[in-house]
């Protein structure tokens, strides 16, 4: 029994070890191959356009709710201690460093970092990556690389997007059903507001958006099984990528706040 | 010319191929046969460089490319097509963009020159006029004549082809080996088809290997092969079981 538990756990070990040392050597070989990122720009911005452009819609009812719900919360929360007159800039707070980083990633990781992993692991499996070999032309500049930049410069933008948005939704509830006046609600946030909550937030969003990337070209290229295969990768792309993203999110939150 | 030198490769302890060595001629078309699963298409990736072995060489040109440095590799490869058994025809592009990716990725040609080539090579397979299809929306026997198309663009010295009449027709079928001998003639290229198909085999075959549980136990040419005694030459090429006395 001890024997079988300490093989298990020596082949978990190694293979967790071997999976971590490979998604290193693919963000290596990525930045590597960066040095051709402006003869590659237009892959690169069509990756763009497919990450931002097409996940606007659902970053906009995410983080509309998102901040409706939060001033929804915080309302109850101060009731009877807090005045309403403060509601403005603890939801702005909340949704700048936490909920508008985070949940824009995690909502990514779902639209984007599976669909990479989907996309890199059929053409894995059909041997469309092995002919790209044969072409002799790099998986890790024409595929991976392109991909990280895209969802990297990308989720910054989204969570942008995604901020004013829900600081909309959070002022949409205050005004309807708290009767706080936009001018109460926006001279709190002004008051609250520093510049460094909101970088400290898009500082995390670069790194879940690297995270997300990288998690899903690394996946996708280990496909192996055809169709099945495809369908195993694309939900461990995602539960890796929201993983690490909120181990992500605490470290960097020690480290920056 | 290429080289194979007691090749050993093994998948997780499954040995596959078990001391292969082979010499490939310019010029020639090489069959490599044999039963499913006795590791064709893994010394075909070993030749292009996908695959690495667990010991042996792999020599073309006389340069080994078994520890090559990636960039060499990537040049070395410049030289070799394939063509998959799937044809691996990249499913985003249409027809065009999929046979003039290399040459456009590796700036091989003036811009303004690539389409006039993408129609003649397409040309050249039998396939006018298709540029803008996209693959879905071709038969079997059309994606695997994009994909020799897309191979040749990159005008190779050498040709791998795996399994190109796998999955096709008899008419179809002999129409790709009809292709690979005009390649051959017209282009000069060096041909190494992997197959189980033995009319295919003796069409285009100039000479002949067969694989057998990793090993190669036979080699030589196609009449050659008619009369080899090993009953499990016989059996493979009559597709029968053969006794012999």
């Amino acid at each position: 029994m001890v024997v079988y538990l300490t093989q298990a756990l020596g082949r978990n070990v190694l293979q967790f070890l071997e999976r971590a040392g490979g998604t290193f050597i693919l963000l290596a070989q990525i930045i590597f191959e960066s040095r051709t990122a402006w003869r590659d720009r237009r892959i690169i911005i069509e990756q763009m356009h497919a990450v931002g452009v097409m996940s606007l819609p659902l970053v906009s009812v995410t983080s509309l709710f998102t901040g409706a719900v939060s001033a929804w919360q915080a309302a109850y929360q101060f009731e009877g201690m807090v005045s309403l007159t403060y509601l403005g800039g603890a939801t702005a707070i909340a949704i700048f460093m936490e909920l508008g980083p985070v949940l824009t990633a995690l909502v990514l990781a779902g639209r984007v970092g599976a669909s990479i992993a989907a996309e890199l692991g059929t053409m894995k499996v059909t041997e469309q990556i092995d002919a790209l070999e044969c072409l002799a032309i790099s998986p890790a500049r024409y595929l991976a690389m392109p991909r990280f930049w895209g969802v990297t410069i990308m989720l910054p933008i989204l969570t942008v997007y995604a901020n004013i948005i829900a600081l909309f939704g959070a002022y949409v509830v205050a005004y309807t059903l708290l009767e706080v006046s936009g001018t109460m609600f926006f001279d709190s946030v002004q008051t609250f507001f520093e510049l460094r909550n909101v970088l400290g937030g898009l500082t995390k969003s670069v790194a879940f958006g690297a995270t997300i990337s990288l998690v899903g070209c690394y996946v996708g290229f280990q496909t192996h099984g055809g169709a099945e295969g495809v369908g195993r990768s694309t939900i461990d792309a995602f539960v890796l990528s929201a993983i690490l993203i909120l181990i992500n999110d605490y470290i960097l939150a020690l480290l920056i706040f | 010319m290429i080289q194979i030198q007691n090749v050993y490769k093994s998948f997780e302890d499954q040995p596959v191929l078990r001391g292969v060595t082979l010499d490939i001629k310019r010029g020639s078309s090489h069959i490599i046969i044999g039963r499913s699963g006795c590791g064709k298409s893994v010394l075909l990736k070993h030749i292009v460089g996908l695959m690495r072995p667990d010991s042996g060489d792999i020599l073309i040109d006389g340069h080994s490319i078994v520890n090559m440095r990636r960039r060499d590799l990537y040049k070395t490869r410049i030289k070799i097509g394939m063509l998959f058994q799937g044809a691996a025809l990249f499913d985003s592009m249409n027809v065009a963009e999929n046979v003039s990716l290399g040459v456009r990725e590796h700036r091989l040609f003036p811009a303004n020159e690539i389409d006039d080539r993408v129609a003649a090579k397409l040309e050249l397979v039998n396939l006018p006029g298709i540029e803008k299809k996209l693959p879905s929306e071709l038969s079997g026997g059309m994606k695997k004549r994009v994909g020799l198309a897309r191979a040749l663009m990159m005008e190779p010295e050498y040709m791998l082809y795996d399994e190109p009449t796998t999955g096709l027709d008899p008419v179809t079928a002999d129409a790709i080996n009809d292709l690979i001998n005009s390649v051959r003639d017209k282009l000069g290229v060096t041909s190494i088809v992997v197959t189980h198909d033995m009319a295919s085999a003796y069409k285009v075959g100039d000479s002949i290997s067969m694989l057998h549980e990793g090993n190669v136990i036979f080699s030589g040419t196609p009449e050659s092969i008619r009369t080899h005694e090993d009953p499990i030459v016989q059996n493979f090429i009559t597709g029968s079981k053969v006794v012999m006395h």
